[in-house]
């Protein structure tokens, strides 16, 4: 199928990749742009590892095509630290050994920023409804829950 | 050899980040898909959408004929001529004359992109001849059922049983007939569980290259390397040091990467295109194609004194394992009495195949399911004879000396020290709301040693570099570096932990069996010590005196006293320095098939409310408590702990592999085969109980899969508490709640 060129920002810097229009934005950043932080657990919405934000907004790039992005501005796990500053929730994630195998773990940063900008005060019951779409099979979420909510905490004690 | 063990620590029992955790919160670790090679094709698997078929006819032209198609396989581009389980492998890695389950592998295509793959992968025609199949363990053992394999069976099957089963087993000791009589209450129950799915995130993913010279390379996502490496090479007819294997970051296994699926036939493909392949599993493929666990059909009988003491045990597993043999009753039969002392106990075990991939080992393989039977029945016992379940469990307890009812005797164990931290846990006497039970369940894992290489080397600036071979599924690094750390005395962070490749090490089993932090640590300590030996005999010829008048502490040699003389002590860094001109590199290595591993007991507590109207079950809480021996990274082992019970209690609400009469599973992806996700759970409390293990220097038993094990019986019991019926099938679905509440049964 004739590919479709695609013109893009992805944590703030300009990408162009040529897009089979079956392609998914998932596949065109592992692929094309050579970000594979993003990863495919499913391929069919249901695992969140591939999350990313589109205009901000929180999705699965399994589920949107990459011509899709034309134009738009995406958010990655590549984009969340700020140089060799982790964000503090990545920070609480290594400090509460919040990831086994890790695979689960760029999608679920990724969600939770989105959730903490939206609600910088959530409750347990919330971070666990928000994070019910991005599946982990090694931890039980417990200690995830737990780095979801006191990063929460420090970030509005300004810690 | 030498296992002097240490009670006093440094830097064991401490919680320092992870090594890997940086690379792993950017999305800089490299999974088993995210590996790439300059001209590199892609590969797609052709499956069969049959249960049970001849394959009459494979036709690939139309496939090769496409633009960008550069090469096809099919059994014929493997070995032929295997035997035994290397031929039950290369059968279920691609079907020879027929297909035994939905899913199963008849050709692959290799392409210059995925998406030409997938489509010439459709264009490859085959001609099936359809046959009857059966899927379940019952029915596949009942007159009549179709046969998957005449002569499977070996020679331990009685006559007279279907040739579907294809290995019994039958042991046991006393008099179970006088003990029973001696009972004052007699319980015996069939109990049902399902298949599951490890259920890990990250499919099967692999990236080969294999030269028509028989020399080639493997990056996949697997628990053991050097298996991935036996087995394909066996499989492709190569020498087994000519492929070098390298473990990619593994996004979990839990078991399920202990095997090959498609490994072998993306270097099957590279060897007949000529160049790298990848190859990555989608996830039905690996719900449909991969290794579930067993389903089983049971029945377990026991008695008991009124006091409580148990007096008779029998139990009976079939169990399903696909169409290959392979069911994990041996295991399931051995443990599923291990917590309790009995003096009159039989087992019966039958392996039996049906048209479902071959099941590969989940956690525990096999001890959760006969947990399942025997601890409810326990829980059965208990409330009949109105004794504290806990209690009736301390009278029966195995400690050491028991002789266990598998055989052997338990050397130092923990099942009595978690039932007590388990009494004494606020959470067992907390009241309980309306229409909420609690349930009380006790599980074992007896753990492995297994083959393992080790290599540790010092930097010229007394940094410390140490190699394994055990890949690091949750935090293994941050325990390896722990314990060189500890046996060198030296920073953690001086210490850089690698998982290395094939080509590196001697031969490595998995990270399975609960093995890793025991062996592959006991390993490392070992690799230390010898490295300590090294760097104090340099001490020992710079300063003139004897190698024994060295003494090693602090990360750093000292004269041993004052008759070694009188020298300032020299630093591993200060050694170090001067290696290449005392005698060269200084390395510490160690090889072994450690048989000192010591089994874990856990013992779990879990409130579940029940929803009378819809039937639906929530656990509201949970608490963990288990032996870990000694607690090297305590936040990686409470993370073992809290995922083998979210993993549990999966499996014993809502997991579950639904066929049709045709044979095809109805549920291949994750919105229908639902695992737990965050907000079906409560936060999971753990207590690590500490009774070390006698056969590592530091006491380390493994944590791994003791707690799948118990959540199936707890889970169920408190069910079955909350609604007055007692739930003997998983899962424990909303409509099988209904029904038994309704009093309509429960099946
Ligand atoms: S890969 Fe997109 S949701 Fe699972
Ligand atoms: S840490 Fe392995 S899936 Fe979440």
């Amino acid at each position: 199928m004739t590919q479709v060129h695609v013109t893009t920002t992805v944590n703030g810097d300009e990408v162009e990749f040529l897009a089979d229009p079956r392609e998914t934005l998932l596949d065109c950043l592992r692929d094309k742009v050579g970000m594979t932080g993003a990863k495919e657990g499913c391929g069919t919405g249901d695992c969140g590892a591939c999350s990313v934000t589109l205009d901000g907004r929180l999705v699965c790039s399994c589920l949107v095509l990459g011509v899709e992005a034309e134009g738009k501005d995406i958010g990655t796990i590549e984009g969340m630290a700020d140089g060799d500053d982790l964000h503090p929730l990545q920070a609480k994630f290594i400090e509460y050994a919040a990831l086994q195998c890790g695979i689960c773990t760029p999608g679920i940063l990724v969600a939770t920023e989105a959730l903490l900008k939206k609600s910088p005060d959530p409750s347990e019951e919330e971070v666990r409804y928000w994070l019910a779409g991005n599946l982990c099979r090694c931890t039980g979420y417990d200690k995830i829950i737990r780095a979801v909510l006191d990063t929460a905490r420090d970030l509005r004690e300004g810690v | 050899m030498a296992l002097d063990s240490k009670t006093e620590f440094k830097y064991i029992g401490t919680r320092p980040d992870r090594p890997d955790g940086m690379d792993k919160v950017t999305g800089k670790a490299r999974y088993g898909a995210d590996a790439y090679a300059p001209g590199m094709l892609h590969g797609a698997v052709v499956r069969s959408p049959h249960a049970h078929a001849k394959i009459v006819k494979i036709d690939a032209s139309k496939a090769l004929a496409m633009k960008g198609v550069k090469a096809v396989v099919t059994r014929a581009d493997f070995a032929t001529d295997l035997e035994g389980e290397d031929w039950d492998l290369l059968e279920n890695t691609i079907a020879g004359e027929k297909t035994l389950y939905d899913g199963h592998a008849v050709a692959a295509v290799a392409a210059t992109s995925a998406l030409i793959a997938k489509d010439a992968a459709k264009l490859v025609e085959v001609e099936y001849e359809i046959l009857p199949c059966v899927t379940d363990v019952d029915a596949a053992m009942a007159d009549g059922a179709p046969v998957i394999r005449d002569g499977a069976a070996d020679h331990s099957v009685p006559e007279g049983l279907h040739p579907n089963v294809v290995r019994y087993t039958e042991f046991g000791r006393g008099d179970v007939e006088a003990g029973f009589a001696a009972a004052d209450l007699v319980v015996e129950r069939d109990f049902k569980t399902e298949a599951v799915h490890q259920g890990y995130i990250e499919p099967h993913a692999c990236l080969a290259n294999l030269g028509a010279d028989g020399k080639g390379e493997l990056w996949c996502c697997t628990q053991g390397h050097w298996f991935v490496r036996r087995m394909c090479t066996a499989l492709l007819g190569l020498e087994t040091t000519q492929l070098r294997v390298t473990a990619s970051e593994i996004g979990g296994g839990f078991g399920g990467k202990t095997t090959v699926f498609i490994d072998p036939i993306a270097l099957a493909l590279s060897r007949a295109a000529g160049k790298p392949v990848k190859l990555v599993m989608s996830r039905s493929e690996v719900l449909k194609a991969s290794g579930p666990t067993s389903s089983a059909s049971m029945n377990v009988k026991m008695g008991m004194t009124k006091d409580g003491k148990l007096t008779a045990a029998t139990a009976v597993f079939r169990m399903q394992g696909g169409a290959f043999p392979g069911a994990p009753m041996d295991m399931t039969t051995m443990l599923a009495f291990s917590c309790y002392d009995l003096d009159n106990v039989h087992h019966e075990g039958f392996d039996v195949m049906t048209n479902r991939p071959k099941q590969a080992a989940y956690r525990a393989p096999g001890a959760p399911m006969g947990a399942f039977a025997v601890e409810s029945v326990m829980d059965e016992l208990c409330q009949g004879l109105g004794l504290d379940p806990i209690d009736a469990r301390l009278t029966n307890a195995v400690k050491e000396g028991t002789k266990s009812s598998f055989g052997p005797r338990y050397k130092a164990v923990g099942l009595i020290e978690t039932l007590e931290a388990a009494k004494a846990h606020p959470h067992y006497s907390a009241p309980l709301a309306e229409n909420t039970g609690r349930g009380i369940a006790s599980g074992y894992w007896m753990n492995w040693g297994g083959e393992t290489s080790t290599s540790l080397a010092i930097g010229e600036d007394g940094t410390v570099q140490v190699g394994v071979g055990t890949p690091d599924i949750g935090g293994s690094r941050a325990s390896m570096a722990l314990m060189a750390a500890e046996t060198l005395g030296i920073p953690y962070e001086n210490v850089r932990v690698d998982v290395v490749d094939t080509a590196s090490l001697g031969v490595n089993e998995p990270s399975h069996g609960s093995r890793a932090t025991y062996a592959s640590g006991l390993a490392v300590i070992e690799s230390a010590r010898e490295a300590i030996t090294k760097l104090s005999k340099r001490a020992a010829d710079k300063w003139g005196i004897d190698a024994e008048a060295v003494e090693w502490r602090d990360g750093a040699a000292h004269p041993s006293g004052p008759n070694a003389g009188d020298f300032t002590p020299l630093s591993i860094a200060d050694i170090a320095g001067e290696m290449g001109s005392t005698g060269g590199p200084i390395t510490g290595h160690h090889d072994a098939s450690p048989t000192g591993f010591g089994g874990s007991f856990g013992t779990h507590i879990v409130d579940v409310h029940v929803d009378p109207d819809t039937g639906k079950s929530t656990v509201v809480r949970y608490t963990v408590v288990q032996d870990a021996g000694k607690a090297i990274h305590p936040s990686y082992v409470e993370g073992q702990f809290q995922g083998g019970a979210a993993q549990g209690i999966g499996w014993a609400l809502n997991e579950e592999y639904i066929y049709d009469d045709d044979g095809r599973l109805q549920n291949d992806v994750f919105l229908d085969y639902r695992i737990p996700v965050a907000s079906d759970l409560p936060m999971i409390d753990t207590v690590i109980v500490e009774v070390p293990n006698p056969g590592h220097p530091y006491g380390v038993r493994g944590v791994g899969e003791t707690g799948i094990t118990p959540p199936l019986p707890a889970v169920a019991c408190a069910i079955s508490h909350a609604i007055g019926h007692r739930m003997t099938r998983l899962p424990i679905s909303p409509p099988r709640v209904l029904r038994a509440i309704q009093g309509k049964g429960i099946s």
